[in-house]
């Protein structure tokens, strides 16, 4: 029961991107197209279970003043073989992440995680809540990734949606288009959480 | 008796006859002529394309207020300068479908996104034009020559033309000649719907200023510093630029009066207009003269408008008998 309330926390109601605000630079960076985000999700993903496991299993052992080195060593480490495993099964996506790959080990997604949960809990409760707080991240990068594709490319995971006649809105899969889908996801968000409040609230 | 007279009420006591609708109607009014002429030089197309990008804003406006349940204000007149104005600032060929989306994200997005009249952080109409231009490039300068006759509902596919500061920048149009002044002057030229005849536009300016509906300072600051920048960093070493072009020709006029002007959007102070005025001018002539783009006002514009808080905050007069606390 416990264990599915770590996991589940991180799809909505504590979604890193969307609720937390972690991770930004690679939700406004990679998001141009479907493909990218999920693929810098799931990437991320695996680093934050791997992480999470084993920060929970050295929690004991790890003196609390190189505390953050400890975990930033562990977390590189992770990354080192996702990059590497990208690089040689996929080659292309490897190529359109570049550097946000690499970078995810300065993600503050992950250290947030390790610091905040990891180095307080079990094991399964830190694999429950890797696994739940990296597919909320996934799914975050999906939906804003989906809307400046199909808004961007007219295109929905490369099939093309709206035939010829359908000229894109470029700027959504620019840099400024990455800011504008943000804000306004995060804007509905508040409202309709505003809006739940009020009603209980009645 | 003498109660009735005697009326309570907390200041201000000194009413304006002033309201929203009627400084929204006087820059109608101002614009009109601007109007006039684009009708005459791009034909009804100019002027359908207008009314497509007016009714667009309206519409945005009404359906917003409607759906958040608030105070319908359609009527003030204000989501009609923004159409106007965006309009203005499109080619005479755009598709009818791209004034639409340039007018439900200036009211939607840039306007009642931040809270609606008066909140908005920067010009809704030069937003717009700003998104239509990254992401619609190639349709968002196709000029045409004045008089080619434009059909009315199709999308017209015409062999584009080079506006005077095309030209004047050397990079797209190597080879064509400069309009004659008379020509840029009166706005027979090249360019937006609203852009091109300056003599309208400075009537509709000095009416305004007549009006007091803007003030002086940010349009004549705005152009004197474009004039002395442009005629100072010269092609040919300094001081050879050629000042008359760059201050008639582009969207100077347009932007100076209508656009830097906006309320909401431009600093309150006396010095901080002025301020306004340079710093546009400033950047509007290094966009223009060192920049990839041929143009720059709006840019500038904008980007002055995201320093006008900081600018307000740095000129407000001290009050009297105000001591500066030392932090």
């Amino acid at each position: 029961m416990s264990l599915y309330k770590e996991f589940s926390k991180g799809l909505v109601k504590d979604n890193p991107a969307f609720v937390q605000l972690l991770g930004m630079c690679p939700t406004l960076a990679v998001t141009t197209s479907v493909v990218n985000g999920i693929g810098m999700g799931l990437s991320s993903t695996a680093v934050l279970i791997g992480s999470n496991v084993v920060i929970s299993l050295l929690r004991k052992l790890i003196p609390s003043k190189v505390r953050i080195p400890a975990f930033i060593v562990i977390i590189a480490g992770f990354v080192t073989l996702i990059d590497m495993a990208l690089k040689a099964y996929f080659p292309d996506l490897s190529k359109a992440l570049g550097i946000f790959i690499p970078l995810i080990v300065v993600n503050c997604i992950i250290l947030a995680r390790a610091e905040a949960f990891a180095s307080k809990n079990s094991v399964a409760k830190s694999a429950a809540d890797g696994l739940g707080m990296g597919l909320g991240f996934t799914l975050a990068l999906i939906i804003l990734a989906s809307l400046r594709e199909i808004l961007g490319n007219g295109t929905f995971l490369g099939m093309s949606l709206f035939g010829e006649a359908f000229k894109p809105a470029i700027i959504m899969i620019l840099p400024p288009g990455a800011f504008l889908g943000l804000g306004v996801i995060l804007g509905t968000m508040n409202w309709f959480a505003q809006r739940k409040k009020r009603g209980e609230a009645k | 008796m003498i109660n009735n007279r005697l009326i309570v009420s907390s200041s201000p006591h000194v009413r304006s006859e002033e309201t929203v609708s009627s400084v929204m109607l006087d820059v109608v009014i101002a614009l009109t002529p601007a109007l006039i002429a684009a009708a005459y030089f791009f034909g009804f197309r100019a002027l359908l394309v207008t009314a497509v990008t007016v009714l667009s804003c309206v519409v945005a406006e009404y359906a917003w207020q409607k759906v958040n349940h608030q105070p319908i204000t359609i009527n003030d007149w204000s989501a009609v300068v923004t159409g106007i104005l965006l309009a203005f600032n499109l080619p005479a060929t755009v598709p009818l479908w791209m004034p639409v989306v340039g007018g439900f994200f200036a009211i939607i997005v840039v306007k009642q996104f931040f809270g609606g009249l008066g909140q908005n952080f920067m010009n809704p109409a030069l937003a717009a034009r700003a998104f239509l231009l990254a992401s619609w490039p190639v349709e968002m300068t196709k000029w045409v020559d004045p008089f080619s006759n434009l059909p009315l509902l199709k999308t017209p596919d015409v062999i584009s033309s080079a506006t005077p500061l095309a030209i004047l920048k050397g990079t797209e149009a190597a080879g064509q000649t400069m309009p004659s002044i008379t020509s840029l002057f009166l706005g027979n030229i090249g360019g937006t719907i609203g852009e091109t005849s300056v003599l309208m536009l400075l009537i509709g300016g000095l009416w305004l200023i007549y009006r007091k509906v803007i003030s002086w300072r940010i349009p004549v600051t705005f152009i004197a510093t474009v004039g002395v920048l442009t005629f100072i960093f010269g092609k040919d070493g300094f001081f050879t630029g050629n000042a008359i072009y760059h201050v008639l020709s582009g969207g100077l006029m347009l932007g100076a009066f209508f656009m830097a002007t906006d309320y909401a959007s431009s600093p309150v102070t006396p010095k901080g207009q002025i301020i306004m005025g340079i710093g546009a001018g400033i950047i509007t002539s290094v966009i223009r003269l060192y920049g990839g783009y041929p143009e720059g006002v709006s840019y500038s514009i904008l980007l002055m408008n995201i320093a006008a808080p900081l600018i307000d905050r740095y000129t407000t007069p001290v009050k009297f008998g105000e001591v500066k606390v030392r932090a």
